[in-house]
């Protein structure tokens, strides 16, 4: 929209093209950092993808995105030795790790050709060869031996020298490490290793350049065969694992967490039965179990004004004491008006809540050629005015760029903020030609092509006053809390994000359409279960949810504690 | 032995009950109503379930007659006669007694005849049953191929459910013995038909279905060409196997793939070059070998990879330096560990039960290891006590662990560098010696084949060998009626008579005798002759040792020298032969044995207008002795 903006785009844009093999490499890249290592949380432990030109000794230099290593000493004696680390730490939920180091040239000839490939740890010393030091460990090219934090190596493998790809595997799991030659395992070179450790390669002779592959290019050596088999040895560690002598203990056990599952989420006449033929007491009465079913229902099927109004009745205190939790399930009902499943907007729409089918995919029966977008942004816009926040619009909240689009062009007039058009232009602009195909088959859509779609409020005039009216109420109830309770961002937001649904023509496809999808009542209605458990002195999750949650959050913790049999252990292999 | 006998008197009341009731249970058999029989058998089935004794009571009592009989009556309803099949079935379970009385009594002709029905659920009964008297070690193999319609039945019953595809493929697998047996299935399409099976959903299938491929391919060329070329699902065969590789795999099944595409790879039809092969079979068969695996998949695993290795040796190098493969088989001598003998007395005999198979394993390995480059051979002795094993291993009480001692120590005879140092140090030739005097053909010949290369002039080891008699021995393989040991016995005396002492030679000649000489000259193996030649050229070499030699066995010699000039012999004979001449040349008397023989001077001549340049060298090799001794001579 404004200038600098669209002239940032242009830059990126010319940044991208200039390197379209680039790109592709790190897409590449990342695709296959992501199936090697998918246990990896890289915002907490990075990969390694590079060399690092920050953690290196002055004789090395780094090309080709840092992935090329030459050296520039003098290489007479082993003080001339150089090394450089890679940019991160090998995290341990990678479970087994592995690069390759290619051989472009042993160095120019009359030297002897020094060449460490190996790892080490933060802090050790760079001018010096990998292998030498404590936390370090190297195989080098002139003998095949292996140097374990020692001056002196041992016998190891064969020699190494120009085209030759070398392969470090890390195996956090046992903590051990070998090496490949041309894709040929040469077996254990170290035992015991620290954790943290970095990729390294150290240099010695002029002339010398390796390149790496943190994963760039396929790897020579078959390392996802080895992680297959890690793989299946961690699981059958699990399938395995002892449960000892408790073994009836253990059934009990586990026959108590699904009846208590099944409980919770009011699997009445299922839960009845597998106590009954498990042998064991519900510890909840029968009716409370159908009246929390039957609210969650109501819920499940989108029918929030019943649900609320059926919670009031059975448990009166409940919403009055949880005026949060109220304004979260009101809201969802406004989502639902808008979906035209609420039965307070389909009674206006002349449907029997009963008869209709609630599931927001399936096809409405009712088409009134209505609903143009410009009745929406009229809407839109009065239900906006009043002290409605102005940030509104910027799509702050959704922070998808279909948002500033779309809102930049149906609703120019209704939100003239100066920071609006700011926001707009910088992400507006990158958002990318989808948002305005889209914007253009609406036009053509109107009144014509709409019939066949779904209608907001399921296409009634009497429901979409009913939904704006709705919307004003939700409003002042919003402003009423904040004046009682204080701010509320969790709220505020919620509120943001389902109003913004009446900034599109379409609300389905528009950006912030998932908060239509029958699914977020599920939240909404663990929620509410949750909360009427509580009032009844009994856990809001159920035993089995949290031991699911604790398994995950253990692995999460053997991660961040360097055990490396978590990446072989996902608790979703175990859920399906 | 005490628990039996504090058990006996209780035991015999409960036999006696129960020989009472497998009375009863076979009684109930000749029952004339057919419903009251089908319930017998129903009964007698749940009766044997799991229990050994009730079943060799029944077989014992003649149950096994009769239901093959009501099995084989057309007028038995197919729900009895697949009962029978069931209980028959499970009647093979048992010991292999229970096998043998059951294939006494033909139960197989009868249950290949029950195929020929065309009732699915009995034909599956039949088949468990063939199955499992089959795979037993027991059963002659060639009953199945008695009758010629089996197997092109058995071909076409193969995909007519999962059970007749796992019992099939499983009896095949096992009954796949000779080049004939390979034959027969192949000429009966089971290629065609197996293949398929190899992506069936069933883990059992698939597993069995590569068993057959196994069996088939072994040391099979036309089986192994037709492999190559078979694509299962549009995907070849190799590449099928390679994914049978997988780590993730079952371990059986990686190492009957692996052995699969050694066996393609051994007949021809995968070049050892191939990734297949050097980046997938090479490396799953170290795994094998790895000490993670049982005992008898460690055994394969090395016997097939030195299968796969020996001829090349660009696969040697690699699996060299793979995984410490080498000193991973030094683990292999390591049974029964020292631990296990306290600890565990099944573990022990475990371990006892395989440390042979294991010794002769890794030496078979070693040998394919070391048989080309002298490195890996460095590498395999300086293992950890590794010639120590050797000699122990060339003197164990099993037959297969010495001959794959002296395999491995043939390989390592290679190498000049062992010869002179571990070979010496270790006096291996003590041990090989012994092996020589009383052994088997197949170990003789290893065993003679490393004696020729320690009698080599440089080894050290030749003296004490010489010291101890062995030129009789060498003498009498000469006479050996296997031309493998007759050429080793010639090459081993011709080796020490090299540069040999005078009174080593005339020794030699005295223990062979001219007569047997002449008769190696006469031999109808190229390989006899030309080491005979060898072992003349080098008797007859220095002057003294030349005209002592001509002097005394000069007329046989010079007549022997004229027969095979004037026979059709190749040209390498010819040459070595004219060498021969060339050093009676050398000689001061035995020259004149050629210069009053006109005709053989006449031959020298012919020699020198030979086509053939090295013919020509020779003979005038031949002149220029006969020249330089003339111009010595003269004053």
């Amino acid at each position: 929209m404004s200038g600098p903006s669209s002239g940032c785009g242009f830059l990126m844009s010319v940044v991208v093209h200039g390197d379209l093999a680039l790109n592709e490499q790190e897409k590449d890249l990342n695709q296959r950092l992501r199936r090697l290592y998918p246990a990896v949380n890289e915002e907490e432990t990075p990969l390694p993808r590079s060399w690092s030109p920050k953690d290196k000794f002055s004789y090395i230099g780094l090309s080709q995105n840092n992935l090329r290593v030459h050296y520039k000493g003098h290489g007479k004696t082993p003080k001339d030795a150089a090394s450089v680390r890679a940019t991160h730490p090998i995290p341990a939920a990678c479970g087994v790790y592995y690069f390759e180091v290619k051989i472009i040239s042993k160095g120019r000839d009359g030297y002897v050709k020094y060449m460490g490939i190996g790892l080490s740890a933060q802090g050790v010393n760079m001018n010096r060869l990998p292998g030498w030091d404590k936390h370090s460990y190297g195989y080098h090219g002139d003998d095949g031996h292996s140097f374990c934090s020692s001056g002196t190596g041992q016998p190891y493998g064969p020699t190494f020298t120009t085209g030759d790809v070398i392969g470090c595997c890390v195996n956090l799991i046992n903590n051990t490490c070998f090496y490949t030659k041309n894709g040929h395992s040469l077996g254990i070179a170290f035992t015991d290793l620290p954790p943290n450790l970095y990729p390294t390669v150290g240099l010695q002779t002029p002339g010398e350049v390796v390149d790496a592959n943190f994963g760039q290019h396929p790897f020579v050596f078959d390392i996802e065969d080895y992680m297959r088999e890690w793989r299946t040895k961690i699981q059958a560690q699990i399938d395995r694992f002892p449960i000892g002598e408790r073994e009836g203990e253990w059934q009990a056990m586990i026959q108590k967490m699904v009846a208590s599952y099944l409980v919770h989420h009011s699997y009445c006449a299922t839960a009845e039965v597998f106590a009954k033929s498990t042998d064991q007491a519900v510890h909840e009465e029968l009716a409370s179990i159908k009246n929390r079913q039957k609210i969650q229902k109501l819920v499940l099927s989108g029918r929030m004004g019943e649900a609320i109004e059926t919670t009031q009745q059975l448990y009166p205190s409940l919403l009055e004491l949880n005026p949060d939790l109220l304004f979260m399930l009101k809201v969802r009902q406004f989502i639902e008006m808008v979906n035209g499943t609420d039965s307070e907007v389909r009674c206006l729409g002349g449907r029997s809540p009963k008869s209709q089918d609630s599931y927001p995919g399936s096809p409405r029966l009712f088409n009134s050629p209505v609903h143009k977008a410009n009745v929406i942004t009229d809407h839109l816009h009065f239900l906006l005015s009043p002290g409605f926040d102005s940030n509104y619009c910027n799509g702050v909240s959704s922070s998808k760029g279909h948002t500033l689009a779309h809102s930049h062009k149906s609703c120019p007039r209704t939100m003239p903020s100066p920071e609006l058009g700011v926001l707009n232009g910088s992400r507006g602009q990158q958002t990318n030609v989808g948002a305005e195909v889209e914007m253009e088959v609406d036009h053509f859509s109107n009144g014509v092509f709409l019939c066949s779609k779904r209608q907001l409020c399921g296409g009634s005039q009497a429901a979409i006053e009913r939904m704006i009216q709705f919307g004003r109420e939700l409003q002042s109830m919003s402003e009423h809390l904040r004046r009682e309770r204080g701010k509320n961002s969790a709220n505020k937001k919620m509120l943001k994000d389902a109003f913004s649904l009446l900034a599109y023509s379409d609300p389905w496809i528009s950006p912030v359409g998932y908060q239509l999808d029958s699914i977020r009542r599920e939240p909404v209605c663990s929620t509410l279960n949750s909360a009427i458990l509580e009032t009844h002195n009994l856990p809001k999750q159920p035993p089995l949810a949290l031991a699911v949650g604790q398994a995950a959050q253990c692995l999460s913790l053997m991660a961040r504690t360097g055990s490396g049999s978590c990446a072989f252990a996902s608790v979703d292999d175990y859920l399906h | 032995m005490m628990a039996c006998l504090l058990e006996a008197p209780l035991r015999i009341s409960v036999l006696s009950e129960v020989t009472a009731t497998s009375r009863h249970y076979v009684d109930r058999l000749f029952d004339p109503d057919p419903q009251n029989v089908l319930q017998g058998v129903i009964d007698m089935k749940n009766a044997v379930i799991g229990n050994n004794k009730q079943k060799a009571n029944l077989i014992v009592l003649g149950a096994v007659p009769r239901l093959l009989y009501l099995l084989q009556q057309s007028s038995s309803s197919l729900e009895l006669r697949t009962e029978c099949a069931v209980v028959l079935g499970s009647l093979a379970m048992g010991t292999e007694n229970n096998i043998k009385s059951l294939v006494d009594c033909h139960i197989i002709p009868a249950l290949l005849q029950g195929l020929l029905c065309s009732d699915l659920i009995f034909i599956e009964a039949c088949l468990r049953c063939l199955r499992t008297v089959f795979i037993s070690p027991v059963t002659p193999v060639q009953l199945l191929y008695t009758d010629p319609t089996v197997i092109p039945h058995l071909m076409s019953l193969l995909s007519r459910s999962r059970h007749t595809k796992e019992y099939i493929t499983q009896i095949f697998a096992h009954c796949c013995k000779t080049p004939e047996h390979q034959t027969v299935l192949f000429n009966h399409s089971a290629i065609q038909n197996i293949a398929p099976l190899l992506i069936s959903p069933s883990d059992k299938v698939r597993m069995q279905a590569l068993k057959c491929f196994s069996v088939l391919a072994y040391e099979n060329t036309q089986v192994s060409m037709t492999l190559v070329n078979v694509l299962v699902d549009g995907e070849q065969l190799s590449q099928v196997f390679v994914r049978m590789m997988q780590r993730d795999k079952p371990i059986e099944m990686q190492l009957t793939a692996a052995k699969c595409l050694t066996y393609m790879c051994r007949a021809g039809a995968i070049r050892t070059d191939d990734n297949c092969i050097i980046l997938k079979t090479l490396p799953c068969l170290v795994r094998m070998c790895s000490k993670e695996r049982l005992l008898e998949e460690r055994v394969e695993g090395a016997e097939t990879l030195a299968y796969l290795m020996e001829p090349d040796v660009e696969l040697q190098r690699i699996a060299s330096f793979t995984d410490h493969l080498v000193s991973m088989l030094a683990d292999y001598f390591k049974y029964p560990s020292s631990v296990s003998a306290i600890t565990d007395i099944k573990r022990l005999d475990h371990d006892l039960k395989h440390a042979h198979e294991l010794r002769q394993a890794a030496f078979k390995l070693y040998a394919s290891l070391g048989s080309n480059d002298e490195d890996i051979r460095k590498k395999i002795t300086e293992t950890e006590n590794m010639m120590d094993r050797i000699v122990s291993g060339l003197s164990e009480s099993s037959i297969k662990v010495r001959l794959a001692a002296v395999r491995c120590l043939h390989s390592l005879s290679r190498s000049v560098q062992q010869l002179r140092t571990s070979f010496h140090d270790h006096a291996v030739w003590k041990p090989l010696m012994k092996l020589l005097q009383n052994a088997p053909d197949e170990v003789l010949v290893m065993a003679s084949s490393t004696l020729c290369n320690l009698l080599l002039e440089f080894s050290p080891s030749k003296e004490p060998i010489l010291d101890s008699g062995v030129i009789e021995l060498l003498c009498s393989l000469t006479q050996s009626d296997s031309p493998a040991l007759r050429v080793n016995g010639i090459w081993a005396l011709m080796n020490m008579a090299f540069q040999a002492d005078q009174k080593v030679k005339v020794e030699i000649v005295r223990a062979l005798g001219t007569e047997q000489l002449f008769r190696l000259l006469s031999d109808p193996d190229t390989n006899v002759l030309m080491k005979t030649l060898g072992l003349l050229r080098n008797l007859l070499s220095t002057r003294p040792h030349i005209d002592q030699i001509m002097s005394s066995h000069g007329k046989q010699i010079m007549q022997a020298v004229t027969l095979i000039l004037e026979g059709e012999h190749s040209i390498e004979v010819k040459e070595q032969t004219l060498c021969i001449l060339a050093n009676i040349a050398d000689g001061n008397t035995a020259k004149e044995l050629i210069m009053t023989n006109d005709d053989m001077l006449q031959k020298i001549k012919y020699y020198m207008g030979h086509s053939n340049v090295k013919l020509q060298l020779a003979a005038t090799f031949c002149i220029s002795n006969l020249i330089w001794n003339e111009e010595d001579d003269s004053p």
